[in-house]
């Protein structure tokens, strides 16, 4: 079985992977990494959205083995303690609904902010149209989007 | 100790009563109970059956355990908030615990919008019980009158002394106090009492969800655990003969394969092939090579319904209810309008997939983490497929996401326990996408003729509505029904409801507001038709339609006109619009809610966009507002996604079985939602379902206004739009 060492929320874990079996897996199965969720496994709904290099990316097709030497962020690493201004922007809309898809959607949304610090309705639209929510809380994922850049800059800063 | 109290369909026959402990930690434990036996009060034989705790610690905390599940409707917060309001104390000092699957603690479902009304009095007898206590105790220990006292933040304040005394410090007397008589409480139930109910709360989740805690089914990890895929005919119903296990067994990871025989219910264990293997993933790639030879019954589709469909609408049908003399009417009616309505299938597609992890303890005990919307059935089940009585068998609830009515059948969770018992290992079961959607209990597809005959005043004096609907063995299958005494019935004069059923093999079940969900876009897009025929204007011809009642209608006509005026107003109804734009109205009520939406829609060709919708939702008091608002923004999101999407089924099996298939709504053509409650003195009842209904109908409605097509099937594509 071939063996990767991945980089994950800072950490190097060296595991046997079955070969192809995408990073998701590795993350729930290996590691019990669970806050990267499965819903669809074909790329097309976010919920195993993953920063890698701080790109969004869909943990879901991509080979485990493909991923050593890069930066893999998951919804557990985003930050210490839950305290990212958009983890706290989406507490205060009280985005979540059932919460499944919401990990997707916060690592998402870490990425738009940090391309671009003061995001519109549109350049939201284009950056979240990748994650489903099947419970329907786009309209706070908006609002929370907004108001986690007021506190990125309040803090002065670094998102 | 008891008292008279309303159940839940407001009739007053449970009898309540409180009960106090203190716990050998100092912690003092109040518990509502309930007599199932309505007569038991009188022989003095009530059995202690707590619907709910409420704990209160010596360091201040109040526990209050959570006893439904939750899957993003909002219970787990806005009950306790009940609790907290009537308790007064502050929300940051609350925790919230969730329960176990356990009878005592009464009906555990998510489902039918009933955990509000369901809940409503025990959350507030329990709060009120131990303020009573508390305040009691205060009094004592200072030699004073109750009424002299008064509590706010946690702490009992002495009037005319200025004294204070924290809860945590009367725990020990109050215990010695009898509980008070449930009958004796005042409970809060106006909004103007309210400090904490009606603001906005957020989840109590909400740290975990926000930093991805493990906190759904399918996150649980338990030591020496497998996973299993379990492939079922994609035929409904169709039976594994053989299989070739013996070269799956074989594959990298895989320890188990086998066949499992299943029984005939579809919402029991459904036969098919399990793989268990060390990794999910191991186990679904060996699913690929799997061949199953499978021993089918049927191949329905979803045109040889429409075939029937057709063939039945030109028969009478069965007459399930006939007011006055429907076709009498018709024939001194000035004007006739007739429209024919169809809705295909619709799976639930919640973003979690079904999935059960199961544990056979050395001892026999069987434990369960299951994301289930009625973990008590689940238990059942069980305990009758596999022969293990129902008090070895104990159920975790855990984060549900998402239901929507999927998780009210439990055949993923009676699969898990077959497959670790037969394994002797802890197993999670995990459907794929492809197994959910395939294995479905799909919204039913329906079809409706109607025919309504007008007045020389334009009003409606006659109403005939032919459903055709599904069944199997001659009865209606789950979600397939219509009340007869259902909106309009009771207020048109001679009104008949007329049924015929098409047999089927595909599995149906609630699906968010079942039945009400498809109908209302059947027949709030015709009563548009009908108003214009009559040359009147949709909203003036629906308050019309609630202003007269013929013999005992279902809803409270004042609250349903309440919700039209209201969204009416705020969408500034009946003003000047652009070319290619238009506003669209639609009502409903169910589950004893009240809902009507404006929808403001732009279309450009055959594209549309909705632009806004303007709602108004009565159903009493709002507890959280936060969660409340959500589930009218979600209900409308799902509402306008649902206009997009169809399960068609062809040789017996669903055909669209993953997301690239079911063009569910995303962030970018996400309307505006502005949400108006009226807040009446009225009991609060479930919101979880009646903002959903009337959503379609008003995009359809909207759609007419703007572009003069009228849309009479689902999903609008059929109808030339798509989003
Ligand atoms: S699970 Fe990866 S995109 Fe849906
Ligand atoms: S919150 Fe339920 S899927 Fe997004």
């Amino acid at each position: 079985m071939p063996q990767v060492t991945l980089k994950i929320n800072g950490t190097e874990h060296t595991l046997d992977v079955a070969p192809n079996m995408p990073l998701l897996w590795a993350l729930r199965d290996k590691l019990n990494l669970t806050g990267t969720k499965y819903s669809c496994g074909i790329g097309v709904c976010g919920a195993c959205t993953v920063l890698v290099d701080g790109a969004p990316t869909r943990s879901c097709l991509m080979p485990a083995t493909t991923m050593a030497d890069r930066e893999i962020t998951t919804i557990e690493g985003l930050s210490a303690d839950g305290n990212h201004p958009v983890q706290k922007a989406w507490n205060d809309e009280d985005v979540p609904q059932c919460g499944y898809c919401q990990g997707g959607q916060i690592l998402a949304a870490a990425a738009l902010l940090e391309q671009n610090p003061k995001p519109d309705d549109a350049d939201i639209d284009r950056a979240m149209s990748g994650n489903l929510c099947r419970c329907g809380t786009y309209i706070r994922i908006r609002k929370a989007i907004k108001r986690a850049a007021q506190y990125a800059a309040e803090e002065g800063g670094d998102v | 100790m008891n008292a008279q109290r309303r159940d839940d369909r407001g009739n007053m026959d449970r009898r309540a009563f409180l009960k106090t402990t203190l716990l050998a930690s100092g912690a003092l434990l109040i518990g509502v109970g309930s007599c199932g036996n309505p007569n038991a009060g009188k022989t003095g034989r009530e059995t202690w059956n707590p619907n709910l705790y409420v704990r209160i610690d010596p360091d201040g905390t109040i526990t209050i355990v959570s006893k439904n599940p939750d899957a993003g409707q909002g219970v787990k917060t806005a009950f306790p908030m009940v609790v907290a309001e009537c308790l007064e104390v502050d929300w940051k000092d609350v925790h919230v615990e969730q329960a176990p699957a356990d009878d005592r603690y009464g009906r555990q479902a998510l489902g039918g919008s009933r955990g509000t009304p369901d809940g409503w009095d025990d959350l507030r007898i329990a709060g009120t019980g131990a303020l009573y206590l508390l305040m009691g105790a205060a009094a004592k220990e200072w030699g004073v009158p109750t009424s002299e006292c008064s509590a706010a933040s946690g702490v009992i304040t002495h009037e005319p002394s200025g004294r204070t005394k924290a809860y945590a410090s009367l725990l020990e007397t109050a215990a010695t106090l009898p509980a008070p008589e449930v009958s004796e409480l005042k409970l809060k139930s106006r909004p103007s009492e309210f400090k904490l109910l009606g603001t906005f709360v957020p989840g109590v989740d909400n740290p975990k969800i926000l930093t991805g805690q493990p906190i759904y089914g399918s996150d649980i990890r338990l030591d020496g655990m497998l996973y299993a895929v379990y492939q079922k005919c994609p035929v409904f119903g169709g039976k594994a003969r053989s299989a070739n296990l013996e070269h799956v067994r074989s594959l990298p990871g895989v320890t188990h394969a086998f066949i499992v025989p299943g029984t005939d219910e579809y919402s029991g264990l459904q036969p098919g092939v399990a793989i268990v293997a060390e990794t999910f993933w191991e186990a679904n790639s060996a699913r690929e090579a799997l061949e199953v030879d499978w021993e089918t019954t049927h191949a329905d589709s979803s045109e040889g319904y429409a075939e029937q469909a057709k063939t039945l609408a030109a028969e009478p049908g069965e007459t399930l209810r006939h007011d006055g003399d429907v076709d009498a009417t018709f024939d001194r009616s000035v004007t006739i309008v007739e429209a024919s309505y169809h809705y295909p299938f619709v799976a639930h597609a919640t973003m979690e997939p079904m999935n059960c992890t199961a544990l056979l303890h050395e001892s026999g005990k069987l434990e369960l983490w299951a994301p289930s919307q009625n973990p008590q059935t689940q238990r059942k089940l069980i305990s009758q497929t596999l022969g293990i009585p129902e008090g070895r068998i104990h159920v975790n609830q855990v984060r549900i996401g998402g239901a929507f009515g999927r998780r009210s059948r439990l055949d993923f969770a009676v699969e898990a326990a077959w497959i670790a018992r037969e394994t002797g290992r802890p197993v999670q079961l995990l459907w794929t996408r492809e197994d959910d959607m395939a294995h479905d209990f799909y919204r039913p597809a329906g079809w409706h003729h109607f025919k309504a005959g007008l007045s020389d005043e334009g009003r409606m004096i006659a109403f005939d509505h032919h459903f055709i609907t599904l069944g199997m063995g001659g009865k209606t299958v789950s979600g397939a029904r219509l009340s007869a005494n259902h909106y309009p019935a009771g207020l048109v004069p001679n009104f008949r409801l007329r049924q015929s059923i098409i047999e089927t093999h595909v599995p149906t079940g609630p699906w968010r507001s079942p039945g009400h969900s498809a109908y209302c876009f059947a027949y709030q897009s015709f009563f548009d038709e009908v108003a214009l025929a009559a040359g009147r204007d949709p909203l003036e011809f629906r308050l019309d339609l609630l202003s007269q009642s013929f013999g005992k209608p279902q809803l409270d006509t004042e609250r349903g006109s309440g919700t039209l005026r209201v969204a009416a107003e705020k969408a500034g109804w009946g003003r000047e619009m652009e070319n290619n734009r238009g506003l669209g109205i639609a009502f409903h009520f169910d589950h004893r809610g009240y809902a009507a939406h404006v929808a403001e829609v732009s279309i450009d060709g055959d594209r549309f966009t909705l632009d806004k919708v303007y709602s108004a939702v009565d159903v009493g008091p709002i507890l959280n507002l936060s969660g409340a608002k959500n589930q009218v923004e979600g209900a409308v999101m799902d509402g306008l996604s649902t206009t997009q999407l169809e399960t068609t089924i062809a040789g017996g099996s669903a055909q669209q079985t993953n997301f690239h298939a079911h063009p569910m709504l995303r962030i970018d053509k996400a309307p505006e939602v502005e949400c108006h409650f009226i807040q009446s003195d009225n009991s609060p009842t479930g919101l979880g379902e009646p903002p959903f209904a009337p959503v379609a109908p008003a995009i359809a409605n909207a759609i007419f206004a703007a572009s003069g097509t009228r849309i009479r099937e689902l999903p609008f594509r059929r109808s030339g739009f798509i989003l």
